[in-house]
């Protein structure tokens, strides 16, 4: 038995398995002590931001016939959920006296919030990011350096996310004595997926905390977007044991790993990639950069066979027009990759009545994708 | 006796291709100017999109093939050409989804059929193979191992007990690719794993020189196993003859 049933597992050459060993442990020892827990809260608290407001859409609720709340992680530091993770697995680092940090990074929005939480905790930092993204990211590279991280182009493969951490588990290998490989969503080989996945999951504990305090009872749906699959796992797992609250992630249509993908092992765990019919992985193509990952955090995959969480996808036009929606009727220009959880709205409008409550969950905001919009017009 | 293991008898000197690189004509030739240089055994890996475990030379290799068109089920041909014209041990390397990919069952039935002796899974440690040494308890084939410099005493010992044929000794902490020094850790960490395992060892990645292939047997490995060194003169559009000179020296240090 893996981590998540049949997914998950650790499927990576020999010489990670011992940093990988060692970091299982250590997260298990350190996550619950008092200093660690004192740490994080006040970082969190006082550096990134939380708690993070809920914020109910009145014309969105009008417009689509229930009561919607957005839980807004586009106000979190830096802009997007990322920074959960990354300052609680910096801090883990520090507490592993690892020196350094190293990451990959697709639209550089990971990139930036490792850059900004190795900054803030004293960790020199390296950055992976594929050429293709670092030509349509610049303002992120320059942010990261900005930071005073270290700016990797990564030119093998097709020079994307993908191989991103293709670059990075290659370089971890080299350095693990003084090096933590900070990954950027709920994928990789085990630890990772579940590290990542209890970092994010302060989302769901507070829209639990918010949702009561506002409307005295839980959410009737919650719907994400799904690239690795961390801030869908960060809002949803609160509620997973909540039965009747309905879950949905949203994928990209031209990389949706859970609705189009087979079971296959790519980074290091077992879960549903994109891959052609002899093993290779397929390349991807979606208008959010961080949602272009031919792979899915493996728990996704579990939740998917156990039909818990209900996913879907929205192709790039949808992702667009809610985009705009958005930015024109709330005032709130959202992240390309969030946009596709709101283009989940005009399809459910005839299932739900004036009393539901739905949650998005609205992962990031959009001023790194202005140019990228605009293209489109 | 078991065939894999009898060629590291008086030492074992493996060359390491890609099969399809840089088109599957060419690395057929390849593959049979290797044997006549006098190879042990041959090691060819099947290409993947994603090698993780793997440097610059040897994932440019895999796009080569992949790009000119290999596919992987051409694997089967390829090694029944090679078969066609000697009995060298053959031992393929591959990732985890590849296989996965074919059907563990059936893809270790169709290599141990057309006589294929060992696989090595890259990304695949003892603790995720269980069920491919299911499937393999009643066959010929020898799953192959890997042990690094960070692999524990305890853990040498697992590995030794779940893998046959050999094993592969990571010489250094990191990727495939050439390197210009044999070191002294990699001395030690033949010496150690020698000490826990009956199986033969055979160390691999960076070994560049013929003195690099001195000094590991030196330190008591069985085999000596290289890649990018090779690989590398494929990229470069050298001539057979200079890949067969260059086996012919590195194997006089066996
Ligand atoms: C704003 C935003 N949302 C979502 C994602 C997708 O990642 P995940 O599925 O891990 O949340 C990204 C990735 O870069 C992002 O920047």
């Amino acid at each position: 038995m893996r981590e998540f049933s049949k997914y998950g597992g650790k499927f990576v050459p020999e010489p990670i398995i011992s940093a990988l060993d060692e970091l299982e442990e250590e997260y298990e020892n350190i996550k619950n002590t008092k200093d660690f827990k004192k740490e994080l809260d006040q970082l969190l608290k006082e550096y990134a931001g939380r708690p993070t407001p809920l914020t109910y859409s009145k014309k969105l609720s009008d417009k689509f016939g229930c009561k919607i709340y957005l839980k807004r992680e586009d106000l979190l530091h830096g802009g997007a959920h990322k920074l959960n993770n990354t300052i609680g697995q910096a801090l883990l680092a520090k507490h592993m006296d690892k020196d350094k940090i190293i990451a990959e990074t697709g639209a550089g929005q990971h990139g930036v919030a490792t850059s900004m939480a190795g900054a803030k905790l004293g960790l020199e930092t390296e950055i992976y990011m594929g050429h293709e993204d670092v030509q349509r990211q610049k303002m992120n590279v320059r942010r990261m350096e900005l930071l005073g991280a270290k700016v990797n182009e990564v030119t093998s493969g097709e020079a994307k996310l993908k191989d991103a951490v293709n670059e990075s588990l290659r370089t971890w290998v080299k350095q693990l004595e003084d090096t933590h490989y900070l990954i950027g969503s709920v994928v990789g080989p085990s630890p990772f997926p579940k590290i990542v996945r209890d970092f994010q999951s302060v989302i769901g504990k507070e829209t639990k905390k918010q949702i009561q305090e506002k409307e005295g009872k839980l959410p009737d749906r919650i719907i994400a977007c799904v690239g690795g699959g961390s801030n869908a796992i960060g809002i949803f797992k609160e509620f997973i044991e909540e039965k009747n609250i309905k879950l949905t992630g949203v994928e990209a249509a031209g990389s949706a790993s859970i609705s189009k993908g087979l079971e296959g092992v790519l980074h290091g765990s077992f879960s549903k990639i994109l891959q052609t019919d002899e093993g290779q992985i397929k390349e991807t193509e979606s208008i959010a950069a961080g949602l272009d990952y031919p792979g899915v955090g493996p728990e996704h995959s579990l939740y998917d066979e156990l039909n818990r969480i209900n996913y879907t996808t929205a192709n790039d036009k949808e992702a667009l027009q809610a985009h705009k929606l958005l930015s024109k009727k709330e005032g709130i220009i959202p992240a390309l990759e969030s946009s596709h959880a709101l283009a989940q709205l005009p399809k459910i409008q005839k299932e739900v009545t004036r009393d539901d409550i739905v949650i998005i969950n609205l992962s990031g905001r959009g001023d790194k994708d202005v140019e990228e919009v605009q293209k489109h017009e | 006796m078991n065939e894999l293991k009898k060629s590291f008898q008086d030492g074992a000197f493996i060359p390491y291709i890609v099969a399809g690189d840089p088109d599957y004509k060419k690395s057929l030739e390849i593959a049979k100017k290797i044997i006549d240089a006098g190879a042990d055994a041959l090691e060819i890996g099947i290409p993947f999109t994603d090698p993780a475990a793997d440097g610059p030379t040897i994932q440019k290799a895999y796009a080569r093939s992949l790009n000119n068109g290999f596919k992987v089920k051409q694997i089967y041909q390829y090694i029944k050409e090679i078969r066609k014209y000697s009995d060298i041990p053959i031992i393929l390397l591959t990732y985890y989804n590849i296989v996965y990919n074919q059907g563990i069952e059936n893809f270790y039935q169709k290599t141990e059929k057309i006589g294929v002796n060992g696989v090595i899974i890259a990304d695949m440690p003892p603790e995720e193979s269980k069920q491919v040494t299911k499937k393999i308890k009643d066959k010929k084939i020898n799953q192959i191992f890997l042990v690094a410099p960070t692999t524990t005493e305890k853990r040498i010992k697992t590995i030794s007990e779940k893998g046959s044929g050999f094993i592969y000794v990571v010489s250094r902490l990191g990727v495939t690719g050439k390197r210009k020094n044999f070191q002294e850790t990699t001395k030690k960490l033949i010496k150690k794993v020698k000490s826990n395992t009956d199986l033969p060892v055979a160390v691999g990645f960076g070994i560049t020189k013929p003195s690099h292939v001195k000094k590991a047997r030196k330190a008591g490995a069985d085999g000596v196993i290289v890649g990018s060194a090779i690989v590398d003169k494929i990229e470069k559009n050298k001539k057979n003859q200079q890949i067969t000179q260059y086996i012919k020296k590195m194997k006089q240090k066996i």
